[in-house]
């Protein structure tokens, strides 16, 4: 029979039990053969069972909650956060105020909270950024509920409230909703064209700047119009172009004074 | 990732305390281990997480060693349990299981942590060998020369009559 020689690491993976069957069967006819090591093998082995038994009760030790792993995933997670994740949370609030939206991050952190036109037309971009994209429901009444989206309207905002009609420039009055701003409630009308283009009317009670006269604003890529009349703001706000909105506007200044 | 490491970590607070001794250090030791694990699991490389583990485990021991090598330091395996010390049969296997684990505390580092990661916790040669960062040759030779000196610790205990020493008989 050819057989490889038994070296002293074979006794020990046979010690280990990590053998193929048939190289632990030819390690245990050579020890057979040779009692001297046969010995050492078995106090080795008896040393391996001991170590184990000794130490098996250590991992038989209820954890102690330091190391719960939830509990390190969630403390890092904590960690991660602040104080630089408090931070951006605190800016962003100062940033948005009740407004709700994201996309006004160009403004400078921790400036003064907007008022007048100015908060207006903020207010406007943020209703546009969120409800614009929105596929789902980006209006809480369709204009086929106009008639209950006007009352609604002037109930919150304790005004008579008139839609805007922008067909002629067609625009189609999608629907609308009562929005939260850091001024009250607002009412938000939404139109679009035939290229699904939409734009986006806001009004509400002015305290500040009661009257004032048509202003361009822009916010990332959305462009608008802001203005108020006899106590009352709008905003008209759109991706396209100011040139293109000037003339929306001053149809729907047009039809408010015309009340 | 909590699916694949939990249930390692009972293995590592047992490789840990046998390596360092202490319960406290051993683990303080697995915290930070499974600290890094969760802050470096993307780096990880892909299978079984058991050996990384181990590895970052066994490298944050010795680095615990160096500091505590120049301060000075005495190894002895802690008691696991104060409880069922009644039997004298259960007393004297306790007495049996502490006395191997003083004398494991005795070898060098290199050597137990060797017959820790194969004897105890089932490592493979060459998963041990990566642990370590050493060639498989020379885990086989740690290995060895552990096994013989552990061997030695418990023959040279059995033949001496001391008042002090428990008698191993189930020991050749």
């Amino acid at each position: 029979m050819s057989q490889r020689p038994i070296t002293e690491d074979d006794l020990h993976a046979y010690v280990d039990r990590v053998l193929e069957p048939e190289r632990q069967a030819e390690v245990a006819s050579y020890l057979e053969a040779h009692p001297e090591v046969a010995k050492r093998v078995e106090a080795f082995s008896d040393q391996r069972e001991l170590l184990r038994t000794a130490l098996a009760p250590i991992a038989e030790e209820p954890l102690p909650p330091e190391l719960n792993l939830s509990r390190i995933i969630e403390s890092r997670r904590q960690r991660r956060r602040s104080p630089v994740w408090w931070a951006i949370a605190a800016m962003l609030l100062v940033c948005f105020g009740g407004a709700g939206g994201w996309v006004l991050r160009s403004e400078v952190p921790g400036s003064p909270a907007l008022t007048g036109l100015a908060a207006l037309a903020q207010e406007a971009t943020a209703s546009y950024n969120v409800y614009a994209p929105d596929r789902v429901r980006p209006v809480e009444l369709r204009a086929s509920d106009s008639a209950q989206l006007v009352q609604w309207a002037s109930s919150r905002l304790h005004q008579p409230v008139k839609v805007p009609d922008l067909a002629a420039a067609g625009f189609r009055l999608m629907g609308g909703r009562v929005v939260a701003t850091s001024h009250g409630p607002a009412a938000m009308f939404m139109y679009d064209d035939d290229h699904g283009e939409r734009l986006v009317v806001l009004t509400r009670p002015m305290s500040v700047d009661q009257g004032a006269p048509m202003t361009p604003l822009t916010n990332g890529d959305v462009a608008g119009f802001s203005w108020a009349d006899n106590g009352m703001g709008y905003s008209l706000v759109s991706q396209a172009s100011a040139d293109s909105l000037r003339p929306l506007a001053n149809e729907v200044r047009r039809q408010a004074r015309a009340t | 990732m909590l699916l694949q490491v939990e249930p390692l970590i009972p293995a590592l607070r047992r490789y840990a305390r046998a390596l360092v001794g202490n319960a406290a250090t051993a683990d303080d030791l697995v915290q930070d281990c499974l600290e890094r694990a969760v802050s470096h699991w993307h780096q990880r490389r892909e299978g079984n997480p058991r050996s990384w583990l181990f590895a970052i485990l066994h490298n944050l021991a010795i680095n615990q060693f160096r500091q505590a090598k120049t301060r000075g330091r005495h190894v002895t395996i802690e008691e696991t349990s104060e409880s069922d010390l009644g039997e004298d049969a259960v007393q004297e296997r306790k007495l049996m299981y502490q006395d191997v684990l003083n004398k494991l505390a005795r070898l060098p580092e290199e050597q137990r942590a060797v017959l820790l990661l194969v004897a105890v916790e089932d490592l493979s040669y060459a998963d041990a060998a990566k642990v370590l960062n050493i060639p498989i040759g020379t885990v086989m030779s740690r290995l060895s020369r552990a096994r013989e000196r552990l061997q030695q610790e418990i023959e040279g205990t059995a033949l001496a009559v001391s008042a002090n020493v428990v008698p191993l008989r189930s020991l050749k």
